[in-house]
């Protein structure tokens, strides 16, 4: 049994026929209509999926029970397939359904996230994991099948097709090192190795269909209703997005520097004491820190008068910030121009988006400063040296948020921090909630939470307990972002 | 007719003579060609002659037979190298788009070079070969061969002695030439076992599981050695080799044999280590890895012993012998030899075909040479290949609907 001749399957089948199968390599792209709310809601469901096997892979090891566990969870949670159903309730809807939204949703990202490598490079990278895990889950005649249907006959790959295949450069391994047998040109390859192959041809086909992608995005971009959606999924935060102000004027000008110190996490403490230092903030700098300001409760008059007076200090004189500078920050307020309400940076955006040059102070210190001026930053504000090494660790691997976290978790004196980071402001409250600072704030920020939720009330969450947490933003996310395009 | 008679300077007087009486084309062209399965396959054929004076030219292309006799009579090359199938004619590359012109395809080779055993073997150094040390290019092709063809499935396999101190594999099938640099890197590689070079002293390491590959390769090397190590490179008759094998064997086991005690100990494997040590073949994995590498041509000269690169028939391997391979004196003298009684009745016969008549007398003259044997088995070996062109030309035929 062998595939020497790869010849491209053109499935004229219908797409009922690609939904038999519980998992699929995505070589078609779905030819239905849809609403855009359903793409949308699509899309924004698997972004979520995907940023949680993101942060599993981080806290367990892949493919262990508590990832599984966690990971059905979230799928189950999200109505995405979660388990391979028997054969027999395979063309029941429920199933049916979940493997259209698979499909669907999956094609919509590859739309947002083909755009950059670094976009590229996550998508990827989740996607190969949901795929691992869900191979995983299948049933070994399942598992069959899938080869099968792929053109992969099971254990025996035809070394003469290995020019077709660049993804076999694993299975080249396996020959160059004679982890295989070999005989009559075909390679008789253990099951495990099977899915590492598998995997690998996965991995290989998403980025060439991702390069693909990205040639025909300037298609989709000039689609005006794709492309905002387009937009905020690829730089999309999945939680709160902070932009409606729950608690504006409850924070006074005088309480920033001490706040800066104390709740702030590490990007805007920096952007804030070089406003202080130099008396002045690029644009980049501005923009995030003026709305993060925004987003912790700063109105627009006081934040006119914070950015005022610091200029003055600087070289601006007064008529100059009020002719320049001004109109940029009631921009930043839906004050001047198209007015939109901008929403303060999440972490990811921050982080992907903008990055800083010389002479900026924004973007995400854990993601654009050098790890020795990050540990100087660190140990300058007071950071013990196991925590610095254990921030450092956590960048070298990447997880910028986590790191962040990590600088929560030691500068308040906490073992775990028991919030997932995404977003700043987030970051703010979670660290007023811990430093009981100012119940009126902390009740002011419970309440417009809760009036936030109309139909699926979920209970007011006094004790910020993550799961409580996790499933009223999972609520609030839908009702809020699907407001968020309906204004659109 | 003692091949001792070669002298390369005559090579001037010899080569003509060679290309323009000896050399068969015919039999090249069919080979290369591939049965016209795939066009221009061999007009985009890479090859480089060494010319008088080490001229070296690279990049020679021909449309047809024709031309490439032409050609070689006009050159008379010393050397002839053949490289890979590009993607345009070599002759006018230079024409071509910076960064379009490229390797395609060629044959999966190998080259085993005796100077690559220099240290396990006592009788030779360097370029020289005996007899001796002929038996381990005799049991590198054994094990070769059986790999690529059990192994790997291949079928079309053309091994050539290359004149003077190796020998070389050509793999044709079409898989073979299709393979990507690192299929065929990985194919290699699969293939080595002794690794290491001047300052590694042990090249072979085994561990649990023996793969069947090695376990196969050991067969055949176990079946030598005894006659091979033992008495002709009397490896261990000698305190100067001995201690080169002492050297290779762990400390725990030389101290189990010494104190007599008997222990099962880490290097298990260390007799298998030793002997493939001495006799696994040992190639050049850079010679097989690149698609673009130039491998000297069958039926090619050497111009330092003056033996023509014959093929090998593996069916007389036992019985190959380096130094009764034909010289290009041997057999330039052969031709003018009188000719016999049978020589002359198959002339008349053969005036009654309708061949030309330059082509009749150029197929009866290498006949009459040393060289007759290596062009007969050449021709077993395309006559099996075309078997398989046949099915291609059918297949491709069906498909445009030619009837």
């Amino acid at each position: 049994m062998q595939f020497s001749s790869r010849r491209k399957k053109y499935n004229t089948n219908s797409q009922t026929e690609l939904y038999l199968h519980p998992l699929q390599f995505y070589g078609q792209p779905p030819l239905e209509n849809i609403s855009l709310s359903e793409f949308e809601a699509f899309a924004v469901d698997r972004l979520k999926l995907l940023k949680t096997i993101e942060n599993l892979g981080v806290s367990y090891v892949k493919l262990s029970e508590q990832y599984t566990k966690k990971l059905e969870s979230e799928s189950k949670a999200l109505n995405f397939l979660y388990r391979p159903d028997d054969d027999r309730k395979s063309s029941g809807p429920t199933e049916y359904e979940k493997r259209r939204k698979d499909h669907i949703s999956h094609f919509i990202l590859r739309l947002a996230y083909c755009q950059t490598e670094d976009l590229r490079r996550w998508f990827i990278q989740q996607e190969v994991d949901l795929f691992r895990y869900r191979f995983n889950e299948l049933h070994p005649k399942q598992k069959l099948e899938f080869l099968h249907r792929n053109n992969l006959q099971y254990d025996t790959v035809s070394l003469s097709s290995f020019k077709y295949f660049e993804s076999l450069f694993y299975a080249l391994d396996l020959v160059r090192t004679r982890k295989v047998y070999l005989k009559a040109g075909y390679v008789f390859i253990p099951h495990q190795d099977i899915v590492t192959i598998v995997l690998n041809d996965f991995r290989t086909r998403l980025s060439k269909a991702l390069a693909l992608t990205a040639r025909s995005l300037p298609a989709v971009h000039s689609d005006e209703r794709l492309q905002p959606l387009l937009n905020h999924l690829s730089h999309a935060y999945v939680g709160q997005d902070y932009s409606i102000q729950k608690n504006v004027g409850k924070i006074s000008l005088e309480q920033i520097d001490s706040l800066s110190g104390k709740s702030f996490p590490l990007c805007m403490r920096q952007l804030h004491q070089s406003l202080r230092e130099n008396h002045h903030l690029r644009h980049g700098g501005r923009m995030q820190y003026g709305l993060f300001l925004k987003g912790i409760g700063l109105s627009l008059e006081q934040a006119l008068q914070f950015w005022r007076s610091e200029f003055i200090r600087g070289k601006v004189d007064a008529d100059k910030f009020d002719k320049a500078y001004a109109y940029s920050i009631r921009h930043m307020f839906g004050k001047e121009g198209k007015r939109t309400d901008y929403t303060p940076y999440s972490c990811m955006k921050v982080i992907l988006s903008n990055p800083p040059s010389q002479g900026d102070h924004h973007g995400c210190p854990f993601r654009h400063s050098e790890p020795e001026l990050l540990k100087q930053k660190l140990q300058f504000y007071k950071v013990s040296p196991s925590g610095i090494s254990q921030i450092l660790e956590l960048v070298k691997g990447m997880h910028y948020q986590l790191a962040c976290q990590k600088y929560f978790e030691l500068t308040h004196n906490m073992e775990d921090a028991s919030f997932s980071l995404n977003h700043p402001n987030q970051y703010f409250i979670e660290s007023q909630k811990v430093l009981g600072g100012g119940k009126d704030l902390k009740r002011e920020m419970d309440i417009p939470q809760r009036s936030q939720e109309n139909s699926a009330t979920r209970g007011p969450s006094a004790a910020p307990e993550a799961a409580a947490n996790a499933s009223q933003e999972l609520a609030e996310v839908t009702e809020e972002l699907d407001s968020f395009f309906q204004d659109a | 007719m003692s091949s001792s008679n070669y002298d390369s300077a005559c090579l001037p007087d010899l080569l003509p003579l060679y290309y323009r009486r000896l050399f068969p084309f015919s039999q090249y062209y069919r080979w290369l060609n591939y049965g016209g399965v795939q066009k221009n396959y061999f007009q985009n054929r890479e090859f480089s002659f060494t010319l008088k004076d080490d001229i070296y030219v690279r990049y020679q292309s021909f449309s047809t037979q024709t031309e490439l006799e032409k050609e070689m009579q006009k050159m008379n090359p010393y050397k002839i190298d053949i490289g890979a199938i590009y993607s345009h004619r070599p002759n006018q590359h230079n024409t071509v788009k910076s960064g379009t012109f490229q390797a395609l395809e060629k044959e999966l080779v190998f080259d085993i070079d005796m100077t690559d055993y220099d240290d396990v073997r006592s009788c030779c150094s360097a370029a020289d070969i005996c007899c001796k040390c002929w038996t381990l290019m005799t049991i590198a092709i054994h094990i070769l061969d059986r790999a690529l063809r059990e192994d790997f499935g291949f079928q079309h396999l053309l091994w050539v002695y290359s004149g003077r101190r190796g020998v070389h594999c050509w793999v044709c099938d079409e898989a073979a030439r299709k393979l990507s640099v690192a299929a065929r890197s990985a194919v290699a590689e699969y293939l080595s076992l002794v690794k290491g070079g001047e300052e590694t002293l042990k090249k072979v390491v085994l561990t649990d599981p023996i793969h069947p590959f090695i376990r196969e390769s050991l067969a055949v090397v176990e079946r030598y050695f005894p006659r091979y190590a033992l008495q002709e490179q009397d490896i261990l008759g000698r305190k100067e080799s001995v201690d080169k094998v002492l050297a290779l064997m762990p400390e725990d086991i030389l101290f189990t044999i010494c104190s007599g005690a008997k222990k099962k100990t880490l290097g298990q494997y260390f007799e298998k280590e030793i002997m493939l040590q001495y006799c696994y073949p040992r190639l050049d994995v850079n010679v097989s890895k690149g698609v673009n590498h130039l491998l000297k041509s069958p039926f090619s000269v050497h111009p330092k012993t003056g033996r023509i690169s014959v093929p090998m028939d593996l069916k007389e391997l036992e019985t190959f012998d380096p130094f009764a391979v034909p010289t290009i004196s041997q057999i330039c003298e052969e031709l003018d030899r009188p000719r016999t009684e049978e020589e002359k009745s198959e002339d008349t016969k053969e005036k009654e075909n309708e061949k030309d008549a330059a082509e009749r007398r150029k197929i009866r003259d290498y006949k009459r040479t040393s060289l007759a044997k290596y062009v007969k088995y050449f021709d077993q070996f395309l006559e099996k290949m075309a078997r398989s062109w046949k099915g291609e030309l059918l297949k491709k035929s069906d498909l445009q609907k030619d009837f």
